[in-house]
């Protein structure tokens, strides 16, 4: 079948939209049932209907019935970022219940993409702390760890986030984090500033567990996402075992 | 016991928001991913308490988590993702992943072992709770007659 200029035009939009979502559902750490579930969406409320996906961590397909041709669009960077998965899913609901057009929903994506606001930073090192210590606390240890647990957490999580923003090496962060909380507890104990490093650690180390890759791969492999669901399982073992070399190299060497 | 209580509920809540606010979650949902991280880690927490182990504890945690954070993502029309995930963190177990792994640097290979198939069967526990919830979650798919 030969399709009119516009027409094409029109399906190229569609795609370009449809992919756009899918790109930013998964960078900012959403299950791949969500992603297909939306990019599908958006292409039947634009007048596609039976588009065909195939979407991976790493990179997106999607063709239309009438059309001959596949686009595809890689996906570089995985990272979390919940907000944006939220406003995806907004966006995609406003243009179900036609309250924007297909033009409007790409330029809101692409402005979407752009810049949707994080925690200052100040506020994201604050709550590793605060996750580090009543963690602590509740997995059983003792207040002389409160502030020590708190400390380390901050300190380890601020590594971590300069080292991820700056280098593009994976899980190097996480490997230079863990050695950090490893070592500064360790002081902590050892100037007999904090009483238990087992469990300072164990506190510290919580905002770095990759809680949302372990979630993530189990919901994609429940969905029969199995190709999927492989890739996640081995980003979350990697960074795990980052975080227990970083943490090993404290014992082999202190204690 | 009601403070040792309040202190597992107050903990618990702040510890979700905060990993919440590490991880970007919308304004407007914060406040009920505390309460599903709440629900989770009480109900785990109170199991424990009763001495069954940690594998039907982490699997019902797992299942009010699920359940809770499913109310949440309907009432608010949220992604269910975006309570799942903070929600879950206190029952990730980080604590036994650590001491396996100190068991293996320190060469007891046997104790680490132990440790490591611990934490295997704590994530499968946390699956099934999953797995479970999606059964009871969606009753009328699973009503619906095939044609």
């Amino acid at each position: 079948m030969q399709l009119g200029v516009a027409q094409v035009a029109e399906q190229n939009e569609i795609l370009d939209t449809c992919l756009m979502a899918g790109r930013i559902m998964i960078e900012s750490g959403s299950e791949m049932y969500r992603v297909e579930d939306t990019m599908q969406r958006i292409a039947h409320n634009a007048g596609a209907s039976a588009s065909s996906i195939f979407s991976t961590p790493t990179g997106l397909f999607m063709a239309l019935p009438d059309q001959d041709v596949v686009q595809i669009q890689p996906v570089t960077t995985r990272t979390i970022n919940l907000e944006k998965v939220d406003r995806v899913n907004a966006l995609s609901r406003q243009f179900a219940d036609h309250k924007v057009t297909l033009t409007q929903l790409h330029s809101r994506l692409r402005s979407l993409d752009r810049d949707v606001p994080f925690f200052p930073l100040w506020l994201q090192i604050i709550a590793a702390a605060v996750v580090s210590c009543t963690l602590m606390i509740i997995y059983g240890g003792v207040w002389a760890d409160f502030i020590p647990s708190a400390l380390v957490g901050a300190v380890g999580y601020a590594v971590f986030y300069f080292i991820r923003e700056r280098l593009t090496v994976s899980f190097l962060s996480e490997f230079m984090a863990a050695f950090t909380i490893g070592l500064l507890a360790w002081l902590l104990v050892h100037w007999h500033l904090g009483q238990s490093l087992d469990m300072i650690i164990i506190g510290a180390v919580m905002p770095l567990v990759p809680g949302v890759a372990i979630t993530n791969a189990v919901r994609d492999m429940l969905a029969g996402h199995i190709l999927s669901g492989i890739a996640r399982g081995m980003e979350a073992l990697f960074s795990v075992s980052a975080i227990g070399i970083g943490i090993a190299l404290i014992f082999r060497f202190f204690s | 016991m009601w403070g040792q209580i309040m202190l597992q509920a107050v903990f618990s809540y702040l510890a979700t928001v905060a990993f919440g606010i590490c991880t970007n979650v919308p304004h407007r949902a914060l406040n009920a991913c505390g309460l599903t991280g709440v629900a989770g880690w009480l109900v785990y927490w109170g199991l424990v308490q009763f001495k069954l182990g940690h594998m039907l504890p982490n699997l019902v945690g797992a299942f009010v988590i699920a359940m809770v954070s499913l109310f949440f993502a309907r009432r608010n029309k949220i992604p269910v993702i975006i309570f799942n995930i903070p929600g879950l963190v206190p029952l990730v177990p980080g604590g036994i992943a650590y001491r396996a792994v100190r068991s293996f640097v320190l060469g007891d290979y046997t104790q680490g072992i132990g440790f490591a198939v611990q934490v295997l069967m704590i994530a499968g526990a946390i699956a099934v709770g999953f797995m479970l919830a999606q059964l009871v979650g969606s009753p009328s798919q699973l009503l619906k007659r095939k044609d």
